[in-house]
């Protein structure tokens, strides 16, 4: 503060300076709007309009999509037609549907078990909205066997690899400088994989959404504003290391385990038809890395074992949570918010593993160029991007 | 317009993994046993509640196959015309006699811009002849002079082109009859052949024209002076409208035809006579007792065919109409690729009561629209 700071007013003052542009702000959009300057542009085209499928649940009475309206005026959903064939439907809530409100459309279809299914909404103005139903199969509902069965593929892809992947803790132990150098640069190359791999799978998510969402910007900026609070949380008190950083570690994989599990779930309910064995196993290797990485930090203290169940548990974890709310409560959007969310984990982490392993080398900066850091790092890009050949199908 | 795609999970994303889970409940999904029909119910269907309730064998209790319908009622009002006034309402313009004795017959019409609702809640930017779709159904007779006054009041060039013999400047293409908004032109030309025409609008794209709403029926009913055979001169009476050997016939006007409503090139709704399933919702009224023919025109835009085809009964098919012997016998169903058109001939006198259906056999035609129902009865039943 300078010597020539304002005098101050009084609390009356000063509520008016606020008041007075918020009541300008007021008084102009209610002027545009009783002026309608844009009337002069209306050259009698048909409103724009914007239908997106959020959600599609196929059971014993038949198909139920929830429908997301983004047009410039409410929408109305005149007729439905499943294969070219107009079909009876409800609509709930009943009506013109409102920009940015969802409604669910029940089509008492009889659908065919494993054979593909194309519903066409139609709007007053004749307007075709198509979505693919790629494999019908009755959607999971939440009973008790199904979230057993979830749970379990959720353990094998999420749980199994990082514990195996931690069991090479002892082992790492005896490591050096240089194979320590080694095994926190190959963290950090799965890490810039699983990075890319998250935002790549956000954005293709968010093109799913309706537009009204601005998938792009809320995807960079969901990422952004995780990375920023995460890397305030963990430099609270200095920079983490250690334990505390094995748990961030284990946060942000959490968070990519997790989006890896919606994506489980999401085929589930779109009923995806499957690869089994071999793509279990396509997890479970490429997740064992994350374990490794997991270790890194905490090679040169003794953890109770308790933290390892602990680790796991934060990393792996979520896939099942991930899975259960996949195939419950699929919208783009919300897949997309997490997983943007979990990428800004992930490059936090990224950020404080590579600072760990500077501090941790005398040379500086020069260490980065180091043979067995520059190998890590590409090594470990490399390793996930082969096993991530087996699980993308 | 935006064809919006729009999706779930891409299948091709991640970890497939439920093919087994699939697998278990798989081949369960078995028709139901259908419903017998005690009474004519058009929407009656198969009822599969008796389905297993195996959570993977995609039971369908409470649905049925009947439901293939559109939702909600046209407001024929609103559009000012109704499909079943339409099978019957013959426009025979009004008629002056020529110095020579023969008939002049004069119709008016008039191209207008008009928005119609061809389903149930879905409304289509229509070029009109005289605010229908399809135009008013011209009916004259053999050898008479017709005069079809023209008045373009709509926003783009348009034109009467008629199939039918005339010279080339009253053909109704461009240079020889199509006129500009605002504009008038005078078609006239003697009526032949006798048959069941059309006619619609030249106007360039014609694609765009066409399937807009630009066409109408046009029948040339024939003279049975003309006919040296006592049996087909008998025939050529029975066509003529307004005869007594006429007015034991039930006739109907049916314009196959089909909408375009995002503009695609292909068809979202397909219909006779405009409004898609209309004769399902208000079935055609047939007394039983006399026979029917129908004047049935193919105008659909983007599909290369249409079809009609009757339930339960045959039918005799005289292809454009222009001959008094039928040109296929005994048939239940005919192919007309566009703008060719003909008359069917046929009786429900030894039938039972009911419903009988009928439509394009082309499934997809069928369950975007284009079906109905007879309600064949006896006369005063």
């Amino acid at each position: 503060m300078s010597d020539q700071s304002t005098p101050t007013r009084p609390a009356a003052i000063r509520f008016l300076l606020v008041l007075l542009p918020l009541v300008a702000i007021l008084g102009s959009f209610v002027w545009i709007a009783s002026l309608d300057p844009l009337r002069s542009f209306n050259n009698g085209a048909p409103p724009v309009e914007a239908l997106t499928v959020e959600r599609t649940v196929l059971d014993e009475t038949g198909i139920k999509v929830l429908v997301r309206a983004g047009g410039s005026e409410p929408m109305r959903i005149a007729q439905v037609a499943v294969d070219d064939a107009y079909w009876t439907f409800t609509q709930d809530p009943p009506g013109p549907i409102a920009r940015g409100a969802s409604v669910w459309l029940r089509i008492p279809y009889p659908w065919v078990l494993g054979e593909a299914h194309n519903v066409a909404l139609l709007s007053n103005t004749g307007t075709v909205f198509e979505h693919e139903i790629a494999v019908a199969v009755p959607t999971p509902e939440a009973t008790a066997g199904q979230f057993r069965i979830q749970a379990l593929v959720g353990a094998i892809v999420g749980l199994l690899p990082v514990a195996l992947g931690l069991m090479f803790y002892p082992a790492m132990r005896g490591f050096g400088r240089k194979g320590m150098n080694l095994v926190l640069a190959l963290t950090v190359g799965m890490l810039a994989f699983l990075l890319l791999d998250m935002m790549a799978e956000a954005m293709e998510l968010s093109a799913e959404a309706a537009a009204l969402f601005q998938g792009s910007a809320m995807v960079w900026l969901a990422a952004l504003a995780s990375f920023l609070l995460l890397m305030a949380v963990g430099r609270w008190r200095g920079q983490p290391e250690g334990l505390a950083l094995a748990f961030y570690i284990a946060f942000g994989i959490g968070l990519h385990n997790f989006g890896e599990g919606l994506a489980i779930g999401g085929a589930f309910a779109a009923g995806s038809a499957g690869l089994g064995t071999f793509l279990v196993l396509g997890f479970a290797l490429h997740n064992v890395t994350e374990g490794i990485g997991i270790a890194a930090p905490i090679l040169r203290i003794r953890p109770p074992l308790w933290t390892f169940a602990a680790l796991t548990l934060l990393a792996g974890g979520p896939a099942v949570l991930g899975i259960w709310a996949g195939s419950l409560a699929f919208a783009p959007q919300w897949s997309a918010l997490a997983l943007a969310v979990g990428a800004g984990a992930i490059l936090q982490v990224m950020v404080e593993v590579g600072a760990y392993l500077l501090r941790q080398n005398r040379d500086g900066p020069a260490v980065l160029l180091s043979p067995e850091v520059l190998g890590g790092f590409l090594g470990g890009i490399a390793f996930m991007y082969a096993t991530a050949a087996l699980i993308k199908v | 317009m935006p064809a919006d795609d729009i999706g779930t999970v891409d299948p091709s994303r991640r970890a497939l993994l439920v093919g087994g889970l699939v697998a278990a409940g798989g081949a369960a999904i078995a028709a139901g046993t259908a419903r017998s029909q005690t009474a004519p119910d058009p929407m009656a269907g198969h009822d599969m509640a008796n389905m297993p309730t195996d959570p993977y064998a995609a039971p369908m209790s409470g649905m049925a196959h009947g439901n293939m319908t559109t939702v909600g009622e046209v407001d024929h009002a609103r559009n000012g015309f109704d499909p079943t006034a339409m099978l019957t309402d013959w426009d025979t313009g009004r008629t002056e006699l020529l110095p020579d004795g023969r008939t002049l017959r004069i119709f008016e019409v008039e191209a207008i811009d008009q928005e119609i609702e061809i389903a149930p809640g879905i409304f289509f930017p229509a070029w009109t002849f005289n605010g229908r779709v399809p135009g008013p159904a011209l009916r004259a007779r053999e050898g008479e002079r017709l005069r079809i006054i023209f008045r373009n009041n709509g926003s783009h060039p348009h034109s009467m082109h008629f199939h039918g013999i005339h010279s080339a400047r009253m053909d109704g293409v461009p240079g020889a009859g199509l006129i500009g908004p605002g504009e008038e032109f005078i078609y006239e030309f003697d009526a032949k052949p006798f048959g069941c025409h059309l006619y619609h609008c030249h106007a360039l794209p014609l694609k765009r024209h066409m399937h807009k709403g630009m066409y109408g029926l046009f029948v040339i009913d024939p003279d049975p002076a003309r006919q040296t055979d006592p049996a087909l001169a008998a025939v050529a009476a029975s066509r003529g409208l307004g005869t007594p050997e006429n007015a034991g016939w039930q006739e109907f006007a049916m314009v196959m035809n089909a909408f375009d409503t995002n503009f695609d090139g292909g068809n979202e709704v397909y219909a006779c006579n405009t409004v898609g399933q209309a004769y399902m919702n208000v079935p055609i009224r047939i007394d039983k007792s006399r026979p029917v023919r129908i004047y049935l025109v193919n105008v659909t835009e983007f599909d290369p065919i249409n079809s009609f085809h009757l339930h339960a009964n045959f039918f005799n098919y005289f292809d454009t109409g222009t001959t008094l012997t039928p040109t296929l016998r005994t048939v239940d169903l005919i192919m007309q690729c566009q703008a060719q058109r003909g008359i069917l001939e046929f009786s429900f006198a030894e039938h039972e009561d009911g419903m009988y259906m009928f439509h394009a056999h082309q499934s997809e035609f069928t369950e975007l629209g284009w079906v109905g129902m007879f309600d064949v009865r006896g006369a005063g039943a």
